[in-house]
């Protein structure tokens, strides 16, 4: 379903021999893949995205799209994600891989728009409950938080230190080891501190 | 991943000289560390990492390196229009078939004359070698009159002379055909598939080129034998290695192998800058194949690049190869205009090791190990 959702956004990469020479003509002719997205398509996805991104930035995005899905199948697998040596060598990379595996390229802006300095306060934590409730049931186990605190700290602590910790630091926030945190809950534990979670998109 | 594009990647690395990534990597990553006490909130805001990932998504600088660019389109007036379709009538038509010509003589010439002097001067090695050397860089000039090369040289030429490597960035295989026109020099390659690999194994042969098959671990040794051998012998051609081991798009530089470091020699660093103005002298080879990069280039105006030849280094006491090694890339990519990148070419083919996001956790543990001391 995902997948069919790209289609319109695919951009071509693959040409037989005689194409690549009358390509090479058009890219001669009509510059970059940007002109491939026409000012219906770049509105429909700054809706999509609640205008968390300009117009050029969606341009810019559907470049960097473009260059990542190297087959031009319509979505980014994960393996093409993890050819990005920043992001494979990011300690919770297979928990977003999680989340943005076979995105099309809409889902793809609206993924990303989180990141956005636009982007509010809730909709960033919002982001971050997700990244820990990965059964995706509403709710966030004492478990759930172990599972990426053990991705975060790696082989440089055992799992009863982390266990020890995680008690102690919820216990002072007034949980305990069996209660379940909800999205109000992460709201009320990041109150009004400012998040910062922003990631400026290049335009040039 | 497509096969072939893996199996094309050019020239000039050994494995063995990988270096380690971590002596490389910025140290102090954005991992938060609260001061003071640790508390839920900030154990549970994952956003510094979150927004280190999805800045990696948006844009990272190891992509960068390898991104082709593609020209600014100036046709787009009534005005220019027409100048342009002249332009593409005469690249097209007038410049690519001339050039064909061109070529197509070169390896008339070329062959006429090679194949007797290297089968019929078998006893006389040295004039058979200077011979031999005399018309590879004939057909390399034909090469590079196959594409209006216009080539700037600067600094003094290269000679022969033990003990030294030539090193230079790397941007695509016509990098050897421009420096090899000036100097017959032996270049260290991946084995190529095709009619690439026809004539290195024929004719670059007699030059002293020296090639492996990047997936044989049996050939690294061989070739670190034969490149100890090569260095060593006084009238050898010099020898000329791309220490970046991958096509880089000329804006970046990546990290240099340390195996031309390591040969007790003297460096002789070489810059090579493209000029972007007709055409993008970077090879993708994920999404051209060679010919096909050639035929770009024979049917744009010309290729315009300046290389500068510049001076000798020698590794200083107390300094380690990979120290010497970023030394000659300073000069390189100052030289040169490009930009250096901490990352590894060999990244384009593997995947980092999970070893790599150590520091990263390491940190974060460090932070909460510190709260499991406070009583």
């Amino acid at each position: 379903m995902v997948y069919e959702a790209g289609a319109p956004f695919s951009c071509s990469s693959r040409h037989s021999m005689i194409d690549i020479v009358l390509f090479s003509l058009l890219g001669e002719s009509m510059g970059s893949a940007s002109s491939m997205l026409t000012q219906y398509d770049i509105e429909e996805v700054q809706e999509y995205c609640d205008h968390l991104f300009s117009q050029q930035e969606i341009v810019s995005l559907y470049e960097r799209f473009c260059q990542l899905d190297r087959n031009a199948k319509g979505f980014i697998s994960a393996d093409e994600f993890l050819s990005v040596p920043e992001f494979a060598m990011n300690p919770l990379s297979q928990w977003l891989l999680k989340m943005v595996d076979g995105l099309n390229f809409k889902d793809f802006v609206a993924f990303l728009s989180t990141f956005s300095a636009k982007a509010s306060a809730q909709h960033k934590i919002e982001l971050i409950f997700k990244m820990y409730d990965s059964d995706c049931n509403g709710k966030v186990s004492f478990n759930d938080i172990m599972k990426v605190l053990r991705d975060l700290s790696g082989p440089f602590m055992s799992d009863d230190q982390r266990e020890q910790v995680l008690i102690r630091v919820l216990k002072e926030a007034g949980y305990t080891k069996e209660s379940y945190l909800t999205v109000d809950d992460f709201f009320k534990v990041f109150g009004n501190s400012n998040i910062k979670m922003e990631v400026e998109v290049p335009v040039d | 991943m497509d096969t072939a594009g893996m199996l094309k990647p050019s020239s000039s690395e050994l494995d063995l000289d990988r270096p380690n990534i971590e002596d490389y990597l910025p140290s102090g990553s954005s991992i938060n560390e609260p001061r003071g006490k640790l508390r839920l909130r900030d154990l549970l805001d994952i956003s510094p990492t979150l927004t280190e990932a999805a800045g990696a998504i948006v844009d990272d600088t190891f992509t960068r390196c390898f991104k082709s660019n593609s020209p600014e389109p100036w046709n787009w007036n009534v005005y220019l229009f027409p100048l342009w379709c002249f332009g593409v009538l005469v690249r097209y038509f007038i410049l690519f078939p001339a050039r064909v010509i061109v070529l197509t003589l070169g390896w008339i010439i070329f062959l006429s004359t090679f194949i007797p002097v290297h089968s019929l001067l078998k006893g006389h090695d040295k004039l058979r070698k200077k011979l031999e050397r005399v018309l590879v860089e004939l057909m390399c000039s034909f090469f590079v009159a196959s594409w209006t090369g216009v080539v700037r040289y600067h600094g003094p030429r290269p000679s022969i002379r033990p003990k030294q490597v030539y090193v230079a960035n790397h941007t695509s295989m016509i990098d050897f055909i421009i420096l090899e026109q000036m100097t017959a020099f032996a270049v260290i390659m991946q084995k190529h598939p095709g009619w690439v690999g026809l004539l290195q194994s024929t004719i670059l042969e007699s030059v002293g080129c020296i090639w492996f098959n990047r997936s044989e671990a049996k050939d690294r040794e061989i070739v670190a034998k034969k490149l100890r051998d090569h260095v060593q012998g006084a009238d050898n051609n010099p020898l000329l290695i791309f220490p970046e081991g991958t096509c880089v798009n000329n804006h970046y530089t990546v990290m240099f192998k340390k195996g031309a470091f390591e040969l007790d020699c003297t460096v002789c660093p070489i810059a090579i800058k493209y000029n972007k103005i007709f055409v993008d002298a970077f090879w993708n080879s994920r999404k051209q194949s060679f010919t096909m990069h050639l035929l770009q280039l024979m049917t744009s105006w010309a290729v315009v690049c300046d290389v500068w030849y510049l001076e000798p280094q020698t590794l200083k006491p107390g300094e380690t190869p990979i120290e010497f090694a970023e030394r000659v890339r300073d000069m390189i990519s100052v030289r040169a205009g490009l930009k250096k990148v901490p990352w590894d070419g060999y990244l384009k083919y593997a995947r980092p090791s999970p070893k790599h996001r150590e520091k990263k956790q390491q940190s974060f543990a460090e932070s909460m190990l510190r709260r499991l001391e406070e009583k």
